[in-house]
């Protein structure tokens, strides 16, 4: 359990890979993402699905410099810090189909070193990668993405980093929070241990490292 | 002909919505698709897929109804119908590449004779483009419609022989619903099915990049 937000995300080094959970309006640590522009890490390679919506979500770290290099499925058409950056060429982006780029993390957490798919066959996301054919099918190779961190937003922990989420706001977060080595977790509220019923755990606590208390920012 | 009338976009969702199934599972994406929720004909029950994690989507929220963490994915706050699911992104898209969904119907901006799908970049504008979860969904599920006006504002054909946008998917698309016509994709090419009010296959042929059989 960490205290503040600025603890939370104390020690995290220049050059770090972060995953940020979060899709639509939903499920953004955006005050883990605040305190890291208070930290000023330089040289981030975040993963996340898009790449801020206006002056939210991963916004103010584009804004603040503070990412070199995304990995995303959908820069929205609102991330104009992101454009800004990329534009200029201060940023640099690897584009990944949202369902490929939840399964390179999915590898990663679960030690496997890599998958065909025919998603992407023909695309310009097929460049540079390993083409075959299995049963008859074109497909290309796909590698894992991990990460040093993982910044997600839960609804409850217990003390010892066992999470529920709200409605749709899981998302990308559970997965994330396997794929990564460091996992912080911000969420609504910490009950005890015990607290919650084990049936309705989403992400088991092996997975959670960090936990920080924090009343939701949104962006809608 | 061009002040022939044509289907609005709400049109456009209308005539989708009555190919979908009764207890289907259906994905709807960007554009005119996500219209096709508040158009379903009456007494038949679809299941909407979002890739954020819903399945059972219901209607969009009415004012002071919405919860922001119930989303659809275009971020519009949604309901849900009794029967409905939460789980994360990977199995959400587990669905759509796994074949475990009946229907997507998707917004395009052109579509190939064989089906080949470009949804997510126009060459030549600015910024990377946008392929979000179109890529899995066009790959892995059983039926694919798309959505769309016939023609661009400046009256290209969108149904071309080869695709020169940047492609989404190969082979993919099973029908096309526009504002003009309905048109299957078959191994013997474009069959045109249906026709807007007041329009003949002759004129929609005029309109469209690649032969239709009638």
């Amino acid at each position: 359990m960490c205290a503040t937000l600025d603890a939370a995300v104390d020690a995290i080094p220049d050059g770090a890979r972060i995953m940020f959970g979060g899709f639509g309006s939903s499920g953004f640590p955006n005050n883990l993402i605040q305190a890291l522009v208070r930290r000023g890490t330089k040289n981030i390679t975040a993963i996340s699905n898009n790449c801020g919506t206006r002056d939210g979500e991963l916004s103010p770290l584009f804004k603040s410099g503070q990412i070199r290099h995304v990995i995303a499925a959908f820069p929205g058409p609102h991330s104009f810090a992101f454009q800004e950056r990329h534009a200029a060429g201060e940023v640099t982006i690897e584009l990944v189909p949202q369902g490929i780029l939840c399964e390179r993390m999915r590898a990663a957490a679960a030690g496997l070193l890599g998958f065909y798919t025919t998603v992407g066959v023909a695309t310009e996301v097929a460049a540079g990668k390993e083409e075959r054919i299995i049963n008859g099918q074109r497909c290309i190779l796909e590698m894992p993405i991990g990460a040093d961190y993982a910044f997600i937003k839960a609804d409850k922990s217990d003390g010892l980093g066992n999470l529920t989420y709200r409605l749709a706001a899981r998302n990308f977060n559970p997965i994330m929070a396997m794929a990564a080595a460091t996992t912080i977790a911000e969420v609504e509220e910490v009950v005890p241990v015990g607290a919650i019923d084990p049936e309705m755990v989403v992400t088991p606590a092996i997975f959670v490292h960090r936990v920080v208390v924090a009343k939701g920012i949104r962006y809608v | 002909m061009s002040e022939k009338k044509r289907l609005t976009r709400e049109q456009i969702a209308e005539r989708a919505a009555r190919e979908l199934p009764d207890g289907a599972y259906v994905n709807l994406g960007w554009g005119i698709p996500n219209l096709i929720a508040d158009h379903l004909p009456a007494g038949i029950t679809v299941y909407f897929h979002s890739e954020n994690g819903i399945l059972g989507m219901g209607r969009r929220a009415k004012p002071g109804e919405e919860d922001f963490d119930l989303v659809d994915a275009m971020k519009v706050p949604v309901t849900l119908i009794p029967g409905a699911s939460f789980f994360h992104q990977a199995d959400a898209h587990l669905m759509t590449r796994g074949g475990h969904l009946d229907v997507a119907v998707l917004g395009a901006f052109q579509v190939s004779q064989r089906g080949d799908l470009a949804n997510w970049k126009v060459p030549g504008s600015a910024g990377v483009g946008a392929i979000g979860g179109a890529m899995d969904i066009a790959a892995g599920t059983k039926k694919v419609i798309v959505c769309m006006e016939h023609t661009t504002r400046d009256g290209q054909a969108k149904i071309v022989q080869e695709c020169t946008y940047p492609l989404t998917c190969l082979a993919c698309v099973d029908t096309i619903v526009t504002d003009l016509a309905v048109i299957d994709v078959t191994e013997h090419g474009l069959v045109l099915r249906d026709l807007a009010p007041g329009w003949t296959a002759e004129e929609v042929q005029q309109l469209t990049g690649a032969p239709l059989k009638v």
